[in-house]
């Protein structure tokens, strides 16, 4: 049984102008110990799908899904008492901003003791022991004296590592971390794709990446998806995706980055676009 | 004999920090004496991470920021602010355009009104020659004319950033830096930037400083780069040469942290964990 299962998901906003579809029939499947990418631009569904699972999209969303799946629970008709149990501790998420997603009032230390409390019965004891060592698990140096300060005192990367410690903290059996490391310096940057890495492979997590960074997928994928404009493009294992992508749109993707350019300028993925959208343009045509 | 438009000597500048009624304040060097040359439509890149005194260097470049001590020369002509203040023609030789095109752009002003600002501010032409100048501007970045009076907020980021680098070169600046100017786009839409400031080089003769902590779009559009580590260039070369050779620990620190996205690292880190699991 795959750790988690997604058929079908759809997702539709209410807007001024009418309904709008992020994301129309997408289908995602993770093994416990895999890490899947899901790939995209801006507005190729990518993180809503994942806000989806979890259950955080506003009300103006409509989710509609024929499997969602996780273990054997299912997540479409999981009342929000039921949900609570569920997302935090065997399902966790990491977010693209470690400063703005912390909370600027509370120590780091008692925010990582909240998602303990919660999901756990330590006592207070063994909950302080736990935090200064999930601190030292993700390379916070002198995690006895970081546990009082807060988000501000920190830098970008500790922040994050921060955020990595409150989502690991319940040892959940899937990570998504969204974007972890855009807002990161190449060297942070490798050090929190190690840390990530690392820890999915020692506690045998499913992890989704969500990212639009090639790089970041050839460094940490077994599996991608490559999304656009709310559709699915392509799934393959990682090698298959870049030594012979088969979608249009993952070879558009792939030569416009700037390390892969033969000439004198960059192809870029606008010739792609627009004959995509003469395609659906068409599709919708026919279809009555 | 160079060409150079940009000439640095042993730049410094250190900020003042902390300090209170009884306790004296510290001396924070946030660029230690960089010193480089920048020749006449060529690029020249400056790499390091947050905190690496990339972002002073290009405040000082641009005129916002004096120098502490050290020379600037923008083609032939010493600037020093601190001394003698700025002219008028002192800020149409430099421009810059900045990371955030969210940020850079007033949400109250129209288009066309931020292209015209700049020579508004430093010209004397009149309403219908800065209107048709604004509209030249829009199509030679690949905007339409119906454009000139939308807002900000209709625009995505890939097109904010175009109106941004057309503001910058309305008024013909010689040397243009760039700070970071494609780190908060999409890679596709990153592409159709760095192919526009290749066109603008080459029909304008521009003279970029490109400031950016991303490799790969370094190799792709320096001629020269320059890698800074707390305030100091550690490695200045010709980009084959940094590339190629770099000198210093960090360099290949940074070259090694850069994720690589060819088949042949894929299959090893693939290999090396089967090892691991197997």
């Amino acid at each position: 049984m795959s750790l988690l299962e997604i058929r079908n998901l759809s997702v539709e906003f209410d807007t001024a102008a009418g309904p709008f579809r992020a994301l129309a029939g997408v289908d995602y499947t993770i093994e416990a110990g895999e890490v899947l990418a899901i790939v995209g631009e801006s507005g190729s569904g990518k993180s809503v799908a994942m806000l989806a699972l979890m259950g955080l999209l506003p009300d103006t969303a409509t989710v509609t899904a024929d499997k969602m799946t996780f273990e054997d629970i299912d997540l479409r008709s999981l009342s929000a008492a039921r949900r609570r149990k569920v997302i935090g501790k065997d399902i966790a998420m990491i977010f693209q901003e470690p400063i703005a997603s912390l909370n600027p009032c509370f120590t780091v230390g008692f925010q990582l003791d909240e998602a303990l409390k919660t999901h756990t019965s330590l006592d207070r004891r063994q909950r302080r022991d736990r935090v200064i060592e999930l601190l030292t698990a993700v390379g916070i140096p002198e995690p006895e004296r970081r546990v009082g300060a807060f988000p501000h005192q920190m830098s970008g990367g500790q922040c994050q590592r921060v955020m990595i410690a409150i989502a690991t903290a319940c040892n959940p059996k899937l990570l998504i971390a969204d974007e972890p490391t855009t807002a990161l310096d190449v060297t942070i940057q490798k050090q929190i794709l190690d840390l990530l890495t690392g820890l999915q492979r020692d506690h045998g997590m499913g992890l989704i990446m969500i990212t639009h960074d090639m790089g970041v997928v050839a460094e940490t994928a077994d599996r991608v998806v490559v999304q656009y404009q709310g559709r699915q493009m392509e799934t393959a294992d990682v090698l298959t995706l870049f030594e012979n992508p088969s979608n249009p749109y993952t070879k558009a993707l792939l030569s416009a980055l700037p390390e892969n350019a033969t000439g004198d300028r960059l192809p870029t993925v606008a010739d792609f676009a627009r004959d995509y959208a003469k395609e659906t343009q068409a599709g919708t045509e026919a279809r009555p | 004999m160079s060409d150079a438009i940009l000439k640095v000597r042993d730049l410094k500048r250190g900020y003042e920090i902390g300090g209170g009624l009884f306790s004296a304040p510290r001396l924070l060097h946030a660029v230690k004496g960089v010193s480089f040359d920048v020749e006449r439509g060529t690029t020249l890149a400056v790499v390091g991470e947050s905190g690496c005194g990339k972002s002073t260097l290009a405040r000082m470049l641009t005129m916002i920021d004096a120098p502490t001590s050290g020379s600037i020369e923008i083609d032939g002509t010493p600037i020093d602010i601190a001394r003698s203040g700025i002219t008028r023609e002192m800020r149409q030789a430099v421009q810059i355009v900045f990371q955030n095109p969210y940020g850079s752009l007033n949400p109250r002003q129209k288009i066309g009104a931020v292209l015209e600002e700049p020579l508004l501010l430093n010209t004397s032409m009149s309403a219908a020659e800065r209107r048709d100048a604004a509209l030249a501007m829009l199509a030679k970045v690949g905007l339409k004319p119906e454009h000139y009076g939308r807002y900000p907020h209709m625009f995505s980021g890939g097109q904010r950033q175009r109106v941004a680098i057309a503001r910058a070169i309305m008024l013909r600046p010689r040397l243009l830096v760039l700070d970071e100017p494609v780190s908060a786009l999409d890679l596709s839409v990153q592409a159709q930037i760095l192919n526009l400031l290749a066109d603008l080089q080459d029909e304008f003769g521009l003279t970029y400083v490109f400031i950016s902590h991303d490799l790969s779009v370094v190799r792709y559009i320096a001629d020269k780069v320059m890698v800074m580590y707390f305030g100091e260039a550690v490695e200045y070369g010709t980009r084959d040469e940094v590339f190629e050779n770099p000198q210093h620990d960090y360099t290949r620190t940074l070259f090694a942290a850069t994720p690589k996205a060819d088949v042949a690292s894929i299959r090893a880190r693939l290999e090396k964990k089967k090892a691991a699991a197997g």
